[in-house]
This record gives structure tokens, sequence and C-alpha cells, in this order.
């Protein structure tokens, strides 16, 4: 833990603060688009939980967050709005009891054994809200009425209205990752480190490993739950494509290209996912290339594959090293 | 269900296994003995169905011969394709994460997705199969079955024989199996381990894109068909045993019949079936099938 811890809580507040700044200097679309990344950038912080702290790849986390989102439409009353208080709850903890059975079973597995199991859940919940009357199909259902967070009569938060929104899911995006930067510190953190490390040697050191890999399967299925809560209020709508597998591959790939190991990397990667995606689709920029985006999005992947072997957190290490030849 | 229907299923479901064999093969080669993550192998299976859509009228006009020199072809780009990204994207993957891989193949995806809808545009099409097999054998009165699925299942049946040849019979396949278990070691005895990777992961390639030019007249030509087999592949290399070519061969068998009757029989679980088996599997035997 060298380095210049000052300087990474530094960037921290610098990120934050420019993100709370943020709706005074763009339009309702940066808005919409920064709500929708920071929702992601949750998601990607649940999978950073498993994969970066404990090493679990799980190639399912779209069932978690689909579940939710589809829980926020159905558990809603068809002509009313739901109060938030009792909602949210309901969300994350049907997400949250998934994958406390989703992990008991795949946690008897190991490596790409795991990854392919995880994805057969999360296929297993796909089909089920796909193919079953709970989730209405290909096209997915409306949510009429969004819930209302207040206490009493007083409204504190207008979820209908994008601004407040943007703050709530701000407010969310701040906790979850002060949360999952104190769980890192603490005495459960360092015991999920140690089985990333080694498994074997926490076993040997007396470790019960799968009650804590199990532990972290469901904090991160409820952070998951979280997100999905969000995403089905942002929009009004939920469809089986939140639950596929190319939702799961897509946070995968945010984490990867911002770094692993590092929750920084894992919001970091959010946003560049995202951002990239939106601008090389952007016709202003490319011109009538911009309908080959992904070829662009692809090409950018495997040059940041090629020069970034720590993802993009990696980055400024790089280029100090390359400038001043400072090694490690 | 009649017993010509039953008769015709375990057809269909034979011919679709053994076709999922084929473009597995090559995954579990590479991933068993490269431990490369390959997620662009879906797309070799695309590029071969387009292949076979696209190169058909310019061979014909070139070279002459129908059906036949455009497999030859193929299968000659298909090898050289191989080749070419062993050397520029794979090699220096070796040393890294499984994760990291993971971005870099899906980077590639991506772009050979693109590449294609540049080249040959998004619409689908269909391929017909060669004339002398278009005709269909009657079962029964009011059954019949088409030539070129028995055509197909033919073709993978002779593959997977060619395979197991060559891996337990010649002192390449005895090389390969010896550089999946110990690299380092195959390497001080002399063995150019970094010619026998590249000539792996070209004949990967060439047996996926193989597969999609077979198969294309069946399944017609479509974008996004590429993802569509791979996640079954890896269902299927992960059912069978990573790296295990035989247990490839059970699994994909297995998933030919629980798809092709799930369908039949539950049409409305059919998706979920497949993944119902993997799991139950990989609970009963976390390492798959056949564990190497």
């Amino acid at each position: 833990m060298t380095g210049m811890p000052w300087g990474k809580q530094a960037f921290v507040a610098a990120a934050a603060l420019a993100l709370a700044v943020l709706p005074l200097l763009t339009g309702s679309f940066g808005i919409d688009l920064v709500t929708k990344i920071m929702i992601f950038a949750i998601l990607a912080l649940s999978l950073e939980l498993l994969v970066g702290m404990t090493g679990l790849v799980c190639f399912g986390q779209a069932a978690l967050f689909g579940l939710a989102g589809y829980a926020a439409v159905r558990l809603s009353p068809e002509s009313d709005s739901a109060s938030m208080w009792w909602l949210l709850p309901a969300c994350i903890g049907v997400s949250g009891l998934y994958a406390l059975f989703m992990g008991a079973l795949s946690l008897r597995t190991k490596g790409v054994y795991f990854i392919m199991v995880t994805l057969a859940f999360a296929q297993m919940a796909y089909y089920v809200v796909h193919d079953t009357p709970l989730g209405g199909g290909t096209d997915g259902i409306y949510l009429y009425f969004k819930p209302t967070l207040a206490i009493g009569i007083w409204t504190i938060v207008d979820l209908d209205k994008p601004l407040p929104f943007y703050y709530l899911v701000l407010v969310c995006l701040l906790g979850v990752f002060a949360k999952l930067a104190l769980l890192a510190r603490s005495r459960f953190g360092r015991a999920l480190a140690g089985i990333h490390a080694n498994e074997q040697r926490m076993r040997a050191a007396g470790y019960s490993t799968y009650p804590y890999k199990l532990a972290a399967f469901v904090v991160s299925g409820c952070i998951a739950g979280l997100a999905g809560f969000l995403f089905a209020v942002k929009d009004g709508f939920v469809n089986p494509e939140l639950l596929s597998w190319h939702q799961s591959g897509a946070v995968l790939i945010m984490i990867i290209l911002g770094g692993l190991g590092h929750l920084r990397g894992a919001v970091l990667g959010a946003f560049a996912f995202t951002l990239l995606q939106e601008l090389f689709q952007s016709e202003a920029v490319f011109g009538p290339f911009a309908k080959h985006w992904h070829l662009s999005l692809g090409l950018i992947i495997i040059a940041g594959v090629a020069l970034l072997p720590n993802g993009l957190i990696g980055l400024p290490a790089l280029v100090r090293q390359r400038l001043f030849g400072e090694s490690k | 269900m009649g017993w010509a229907t039953f008769f015709v299923q375990c057809l269909n479901a034979l011919q679709y296994g053994l076709l999922l064999f084929l473009v597995a093969s090559g995954l579990t080669l590479i991933f068993g003995i490269m431990g490369v993550i390959n997620l662009a192998h879906g797309s070799f299976y695309m590029i071969g169905a387009y292949m076979a859509y696209a190169l058909a009228p310019a061979v014909a006009a070139t070279i002459g011969g129908g059906f036949f020199s455009t497999l030859a072809v193929g299968l000659v780009l298909a090898v050289a394709l191989g080749y070419v990204l062993e050397w520029a994207f794979f090699s220096f993957l070796y040393e890294r994460e499984h994760l990291q891989q993971v971005l870099m193949t899906y980077g590639l995806i991506l772009v050979f997705e693109e590449l294609r809808s540049i080249l040959v545009g998004d619409e689908a099409h269909s391929v017909a199969p060669p004339e002398w097999l278009t005709g269909s054998i009657a079962l029964g009165d009011l059954m019949s079955y088409p030539v070129y699925r028995l055509f197909i299942s033919g073709v993978c049946l002779l593959l997977a024989l060619g395979m197991y040849v060559v891996f337990a019979k010649t002192r390449l396949g005895m090389m390969i199996r010896a550089g999946a278990s110990n690299r380092e070691m195959v390497q001080s005895l002399g063995v150019d381990i970094k010619f026998l990777y590249r000539v792996v992961f070209a004949a990967g390639v060439a047996i996926a894109v193989l597969a999609g030019m077979v198969a294309a007249p069946v399944s017609s030509v479509y974008p996004g068909m590429g993802n569509q087999v791979l996640i079954i592949c890896f269902v299927v290399v992960v059912i069978g045993g990573i790296g295990s070519i035989r247990g490839a061969l059970l699994a994909a068998l297995l998933i030919g019949l629980v798809d092709t009757f799930g369908k039949v029989i539950f049409p409305q679980a059919a998706g979920v079936l497949v993944y119902v088996l993997m799991a139950l599997i990989l609970l009963w035997k976390p390492d798959g099938l056949f564990k190497t």
C-alpha cells in the first residue's frame, strides 16, 4: 500500500464533486446519460466486490440486476404509486434471495466452471421473465406510477423529475462506494482478499471460506438489486434484455476495462465504456461512419488490452514510468 | 409422437449435436491446450457461414467446380486467418490473466461483426445446398428426411474420427497433448511450442469455419449467428470437461437431444432446459463429465 493515498482520496473527492455540479453544466440529455452511467457504475461496483475483491468471476450479474427491476414493476400497485420505503427493500430482497440460491449452489464449482454455472442460473432467470406470464414477454412491462419517497405528506425526492432523481442516484453511488471501501478494510474484506490471493492457505489458516464467499455473493446481489431498482424507476420500463448474458458481459467488460482490484476502476470503467459507446455512435463526430460504431469500440478495446495491461486505472502509473523512468 | 416423428427428431438431434461438437471441439482445444478463453470462436462459425454465401459465386466463376471447391477455398482462407490472428492478437495473451483474454476477444467479436456488416451487409440470406444433395428420403408414408442433413452428420462424424486419429495416433497429436500438460517441459525438449500453438489455433478456426460453411444451407446466414452458437458451445465445453474432445462429443450429443426433444415436448421451456441440464451436471460433477 505505498504510493499516494492522498492522491487517491483527492481523485475520489474531485470525481464526486464533478458529478455533483455536472447537472448545472449540461442539459437534460447529459443528466439522463450520466444518471444511466451512474446506475451502471453501481452495478459494476457490485461485480467488483465479487471479481476484484474475492476473485469470483460471476457471469450472471445481469440476472440479479434485472430481477430487482422486474420486482419494482410487479410489486407496485397498478393504479397507484408505491412507497419507496418498502418497495426498495423488497426489490433488494428479491435479488438478495436469488443471489443466495445462485451462490449457494454455484460456489460448489471453481474457475471457468463457476463462470458457466452462474451464467446458467442467470439464463434460467432470463427465461422465467421471458417466457412466463410473470414477465410479460419480449416487449417487457411498464411502470406507470413511479414510487414516492416521502415522510408523511412531505416528499423528499420527486422521482418523476430527472434532476432530483440524478442526485438520488449519485447519493446511492457514493453510498455504495463508501460501503465497499469500508468493507474492504474490515475483517470481512481482509478475509475476502485472502480468499482471492490463496483460498487453500485461508482454509489452512482455519477459515471456513464458503460462508465468506456466499456472504460476498449475497451482498453483491443486493447491490446489483439496488442498481436494478434504480434502472426500472429511471425508465419506467423493464424488458428481458436487462437479464441477458450480453448485459452480464458488458458489466464484466466495464470492470476489466477500468482495472480490476480497485473500486475506482469499476466506476471509471462504467463511465469509459458507456461514454465510448456514445462517442462512437455520435454522427456529429464520426459522420456516416457512426453506423459502424461497433468497429471503433472493438478496436479501442483491443488496443486497450494490448497497451494497458492493468486497465484504465493503471494509465497514470504507466505514463509516469514512460516519462520519468520511475519503476515500482 | 409416432415412431416416424421420433426417428426424424432423433436424426435432427444427432445432426444438431454433431454440428455443435464441431464448433465446440475447436473451442475446447484452444481452451484446454493454450489456456485461452476465446469468445471470438462463435465469430469463426459466422465467418464460415458467410463464406459459404459470399464465396460460392466467386469460386464458381474463377476456379469452377461447385460446393467442394468452395469448401476447399474456405478452409485455406480459414487456416490463413487463424494463423495470422494467433500471431497478431493471441500470442501475447498467454501470459496474461484470463479476464484480459475475455476483454480482447470481446473486442474481436465487435470487429468481426462490424466488418461483416460493412462487407456483406445486414440482411439474412439463404444458401442453396449443392444440387445432388437436395433430395429427401421418404420415411413411411408422410415423413421424409432431407439428404443434406444426413450429409452434415456424415461430414461431422468423419471430422470427429479424423481428430481422434490425429490426436491419439500421430506424432503431432502427441506433441499437442504433451504441450497441454506441460508447456515448459515440451519446449525444453526441443519442440517449437509457439509454432505448435499456432497450428492448434489455426486448426480450431478452420474447424469452426468448416462447421459454419456446412451448416449454412440448413440454418441460413444472418447477423449475430456467431454469438448464438458461442454460448451453447461454452456450455458443451464445460459439461464435457475443459480440454476433453471425448467429453465435448458426448456433451454436444446430449445437448442436441435435450434441445431438440425439449422443443417438441415442452415448447414453452425449451430455452431453459439446456441450462438446467448444465447446472445439474456441474452440481453433480463440478469438473465436467471428463476431467482432463
